[in-house]
């Protein structure tokens, strides 16, 4: 549950640890990609997000002001206080599942980091800079594959089709914002609402990708304050458990 | 063979010039070079599973980079490697298939386990070290592909022994716990590292041919004393004790003398015995199967492509 009071810190948290749990489950890839052009890829995507949550930490650290460090946000919270969206948790699945879950994502990062460009924040606004650049690369990868896959052969499009199918109900809370997001938007610190835009981007790579969006379907949410399923559980405990068996070391 | 391409390809290696793929070579060069780049590459990519286990439990989001880029690395290193094979007219699937297969070999160095972090560092620290002790006269080797693909991928391992020991110099300026952690796996990775030269001179067969093309610079024995040479410095710097009672400085060698590895130990690794090696493979081949119908799925919407343009 989100306990955050200060709106621009909670938002700052959703934004970095969207970005990490993403690149944690990318991560998870390396060494079991279906080949090693891809391998290197998703590398490099995990370690894009990675840099994006790290900064984001750093930067929420300074907004709390009580000391605490990029690591204190990753390793010694619990879920329930994490405030990524649902999407970015769900597991890796097959590649198009994974493909599927990027594309989705991307395009509501591009979006996002395109509006921030002009955020009154100039640390945000800065970062919001190198992030799309890196987003517009990671999207015409993820849309390229996407669209192979389902404009492939019978298993690929059959795969591709079943991922959207089963991520859909995540993918609407990307782009809804948390109640406490429009206060910062009409002083200028948060950029305009993607959601319209997101919809259209989104109908245009399916249809390219002659991929079928689901009707009908009962949209989840929660994760922007807090509340996740359970695959962030086990995700955070493979990612602290180092850290959290040594309470005050360094590394 | 014309007498004239042996006589070209012979004074080329006289005058310590490049082999370049168009050129003519014995078939022998041709196939000892096919074998020595692919299990180069082999090693290269099973290298990645044992610290690739280690990215999602990095214990700071510093590390944690630093290790998705040397992984990342690493996965180059293959690209480039097998790109090197290649020019000699093997393609890299044959080669990933001689692998999975069982018919190519590894560093044998992958087959041991890495149960802590301190094994990450352990083998950032040792293994590029050794790496690199390896390869630097591989730069010059007579081929030119190789030879090139050596001095990038040189320069990313001297990174990569500089972050191993990093991580380990943190461990030893830690708790009791990270500092016994760092020993531990110095006591593990130590005698191992020591064997990734392969075995002493007077058993190892193909040495003298090697030297002779140009493929080889320094005997193993060479190699291994230039590189615990490098590294018992390093040792002293981290605080850390090298496991090796008869290990001493002989001023008139102007070398570290040091034991004699257990050589029979390493037959064992090299012939892949043990569960290690059989889930290295496991991996590898799973990853590969489990991306047909991603590469075929790639190959079909590509042929389309052609067609309508
Ligand atoms: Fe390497
Ligand atoms: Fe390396």
């Amino acid at each position: 549950m989100n306990t955050v009071a200060d709106p621009l810190l909670a938002h700052v948290l959703r934004h970095g640890d969207r970005a990490l749990v993403l690149s944690q489950r990318l991560g998870q890839w390396i060494t079991h990609a279906p080949e090693l052009e891809e391998d290197m890829a998703l590398a490099n995507i995990s370690l894009d997000l990675l840099g994006q949550a790290r900064h984001l930490y750093t930067y929420a650290g300074e907004l709390e002001g009580q000391g605490h460090d990029e690591d204190h946000f990753a390793y010694w919270r619990t879920s329930t206080e994490f405030l990524n969206p649902l999407l970015v948790e769900q597991p890796n699945g097959d590649f198009a599942h994974t493909m599927i879950r990027q594309v989705l994502h991307d395009h509501a990062a591009l979006l996002y980091w395109q509006s921030m460009t002009t955020s009154r924040d100039q640390t945000l606004a800065a970062l919001a800079v190198r992030a799309r650049n890196e987003t517009e690369f990671h999207l015409r990868h993820c849309r390229g594959w996407v669209v192979r896959l389902g404009d492939g052969t019978d298993e690929s499009h059959r795969r591709a089709q079943a991922g959207l199918d089963a991520l859909w109900p995540y993918a609407e809370e990307l782009i809804t914002a948390p109640a406490d997001d429009a206060a910062l938007r009409s002083d200028g610190l948060i950029g305009d609402d993607i959601a319209d835009a997101w919809r259209a981007d989104v109908a245009a790579t399916m249809a390219e990708a002659t991929l079928t969006l689901p009707v009908g379907v009962t949209a989840q949410s929660g994760g922007w304050t807090g509340h996740h399923s359970e695959h962030l559980e086990g995700l955070l405990q493979e990612l602290q458990e180092v850290a959290s068996a040594f309470p005050g070391a360094k590394w | 063979m014309t007498i004239h391409a042996q006589q070209r390809f012979d004074s080329l290696i006289e005058a310590d010039e490049r082999i370049e793929p168009d050129d003519w070579m014995p078939e022998e060069y041709r196939q000892t070079l096919v074998r020595q780049i692919a299990q180069h590459a082999h090693s290269e990519i099973i290298g990645m599973q044992p610290e690739g286990a280690w990215i999602s439990r990095a214990p700071s989001l510093h590390r944690k980079a630093i290790l998705i880029a040397k992984v990342q690395d690493e996965a180059g290193h293959g690209l480039y490697l097998y790109g090197a094979a290649e020019s000699l007219g093997t393609t890299r699937a044959e080669l990933l298939d001689r692998l999975h297969t069982r018919r190519q070999k590894y560093s044998s160095i992958f087959n041991y386990p890495t149960p802590t972090w301190a094994d990450v560092g352990a083998i950032g620290w040792l293994v590029d070290g050794a790496a690199i002790a390896n390869q630097v006269p591989l730069c010059r080797c007579s081929f030119g592909p190789y030879g090139r693909a050596m001095v990038r991928i040189c320069k990313e391992e001297s990174f990569h022994q500089r972050q191993g020991f990093q991580i380990l110099l943190r461990l030893t300026e830690g708790t009791a716990e990270q500092k016994q952690m760092a020993q531990e796996a110095l006591n593990r990775w130590w005698w191992p590292s020591v064997m990734m030269f392969g075995p002493p001179d007077s058993e190892s067969v193909h040495n003298a041919r090697n030297m002779a093309w140009g493929i080889k610079r320094f005997t193993n024995d060479e190699l291994r004393q230039g590189f615990v040479d490098m590294t018992v410095p390093q040792a002293e710097l981290l605080g850390l004790t090298i496991p090796d009672p008869e290990l001493r400085w002989n001023d008139e060698r102007g070398h570290y003398d040091f034991g004699e590895p257990d050589w029979e130990e390493f037959a064992r690794m090299v012939r892949g015995e043990g569960d290690l090696p059989e889930q290295r493979l496991r991996v590898r081949r799973e990853a590969h199967e489990n991306g047909a119908w991603v590469r075929e799925a790639a190959a079909a919407y590509a042929a389309r492509q052609r067609q309508a343009a």
